[in-house]
């Protein structure tokens, strides 16, 4: 178990190391000519006016809570779905009832208008 | 060991010829273990990125085909080349960063997304017994791990500074994080039928016990894979779903201000991301490696060749879709089917059993897997139509209450003129 994930790490830091040598290496091989003017934001289009850090729009924390709910619920089917083949037909009422549960409250969702766009 | 064997295990062979050579040189001990895993993540890495050449020389080609252009024809034959006339031009394009940018965001977000998207190459099985790792819960670090492209195009977004970016990463945040939902829901069916989370082990489910193909998922669940597809596509950002990039209303979006090498990774990243979607669907649903004759890898290379095919034809024919049909798709129509889906296999599965040993446990009547997927795709089969027609119903409703609105404005309209001509103000 321990040496699975350790190929993880190894594999991580070899994807990092390679996309970083290839930024590095284009570094060494292209101009570098900077101006005032190729440095502005949207260099090639109008003057941007004021900044682009603005607050996101309420509705997509709306969005992202009712993602987080159905992540969370995701996360806890796992363990379900593997254990399946040993778990009794009472499990699966159980597991039923959960799902009916979030689909209850994206109803409700729904029905407030959570999920409108406009 | 015969031509045949030789040529069907090459992968397995060449890998451990390299393991026993460096052992051989370093002598057993956790340094040569080190340089073992070192190589293969490298082999790994240069054929994801060998693969992203040629997808995008394919992808161009094929989509030309389909809008009835040649494509590229002039770097060598067949514009063969043109992938390497790409990179030298990304590798000597002058690189700006915006002095109004977040310099550490801005730099790191392609590098994260080049390298979490080849990260996910870590757990899929190419062959029997060739596989990077095999994680116990290889389905969950691929999606775990493909989320991080959310993390990095936020990031981009974020750190360019830009008003297009930052609405590309808005509508990011929107679109990625919400089509993970169905892509979790779909693979629950599968870990459910494979028992395990494993994608070799998935893979082994549905291999016969001699090695022939057996079953494979998408005859059980059709429904699920269609679902997972839809989702795939709409979270690696392609068309007919590339909102968060689309050129005629935000330009580029997230990668607006990026230039040469990082612009090249942001593709990278993407592509890879694309094609490990396309591998993880043909390992779900498609048998992965599981085939007759030709040797485990090509079949692989080939059933994930049909779905990237499958993305390619996507993208030729189909228009954008709006932000908000983007997100009813999903909310609407995609999570509730997914759900009912999800309690609908469970509680098959349940009642209708292969194994004799699950039914003295359980209880349940025992069918052969051939009459098990014939029940589950008249299942999915008849959830799929079922939704398809409640959504077809709202859609006339809609449709009949708007036309209802414009008539009665249209009669309001003319009422009004025609009081006009009859008694107009004479002057």
């Amino acid at each position: 178990m321990r040496t699975d994930f350790a190929f993880i790490g190894v594999m991580l830091i070899t994807a990092f190391l390679l996309m970083g040598v290839a930024v590095f290496a284009a570094s060494l091989l292209r101009p570098k000519k900077p101006s005032q003017a190729k440095l502005e934001t949207y260099e090639c289009g109008m003057e941007t006016v004021g900044d682009a850090w603005v607050q996101f729009r309420v509705q997509y924390y709306i969005f992202a809570l009712i993602f987080v709910l159905f992540d969370v619920g995701g996360v806890l089917l796992f363990p379900f779905a593997v254990a399946f083949n040993v778990v009794p037909i009472y499990a699966v009422l159980v597991v039923s009832l959960f799902l009916g549960t979030l689909m209850a409250a994206l109803l409700y969702a729904w029905r407030k208008g959570a999920l409108q766009w406009d | 060991m015969s031509l045949i064997d030789t040529i069907n295990n090459l992968l397995k062979i060449i890998g451990d010829a390299v393991a026993n050579l460096v052992q051989n040189i370093l002598g057993p001990g956790l340094g040569a273990d080190l340089i073992v895993m070192g190589l293969g993540a490298l082999a790994l890495c240069t054929v994801a990125a060998l693969t992203f050449m040629a997808m995008t020389w394919a992808e161009r080609k094929v989509v030309a085909r389909i809008q009835s252009r040649v494509g590229p024809n002039q770097a060598g034959p067949f514009g063969l080349l043109q992938p390497i006339a790409d990179g030298i031009k990304m590798f000597t394009k002058e690189d700006t960063t915006p002095t109004s940018a977040d310099r550490w965001v801005y730099n790191a977000a392609p590098l994260i997304i080049a390298t979490f998207a080849l990260l996910t190459f870590a757990v899929f099985p190419i062959a029997p017994g060739v596989v990077g790792t095999n994680l116990n819960i290889g389905v969950f670090f691929v999606i775990a791990v493909g989320s991080a492209s959310t993390v990095a195009i936020l990031m981009a977004g974020w750190g360019s500074n830009n008003k297009y970016s930052l609405l590309g990463a808005f509508r990011t945040v929107a679109q990625l994080v919400g089509y993970e939902v169905p892509m979790l829901l779909n693979v629950i069916p599968v870990i459910v039928l494979a028992g395990s989370m494993g994608l070799a082990d998935i893979v082994q489910r549905q291999t016969l016990a001699d090695g022939n193909p057996g079953i494979p998922f998408i005859v059980y669940l059709p429904l699920s894979a269609l679902a997972f597809f839809i989702a795939g596509v709409a979270e690696t950002g392609r068309s007919p779903f590339d909102l968060l990039e689309a050129e005629s209303e935000i330009v580029a979006g997230f990668h607006v201000e990026y230039s040469g090498m990082k612009f090249a990774l942001f593709m990278l990243g993407e592509y890879v991301n694309t094609l490990a979607v396309s591998i993880v669907f043909a390992t779900l649903f498609l048998g992965g490696y599981a085939g007759p004759i030709l040797p485990p890898y090509l079949w692989l290379a080939l059933k994930t060749a049909l779905v990237f095919f499958v993305f390619m034809w996507l993208r030729g024919t189909l228009p954008r879709v709006r932000v908000d049909q983007l997100m009813s798709l999903n909310w609407k129509v995609l999570v509730p089917m997914s759900v009912v889906n999800i309690i609908a296999v469970i509680i098959l599965a349940k009642v209708f059993v292969t194994s004799p040993g699950l039914q003295a446990a359980n209880g349940g009547i025992l069918v052969t897997p051939a009459t098990q997927a014939a029940i589950l795709f008249v299942a999915n089969i008849a959830i799929l139509l079922s939704g398809l027609a409640i959504v077809a119903r709202r859609a006339r409703v809609l449709r009949l209450a708007e036309e209802r609105q414009l008539e009665s404005r249209r009669q309001a309209n003319r009422a009004a003129v025609s009081g006009f001509a009859g008694g107009a103000p004479a002057k």
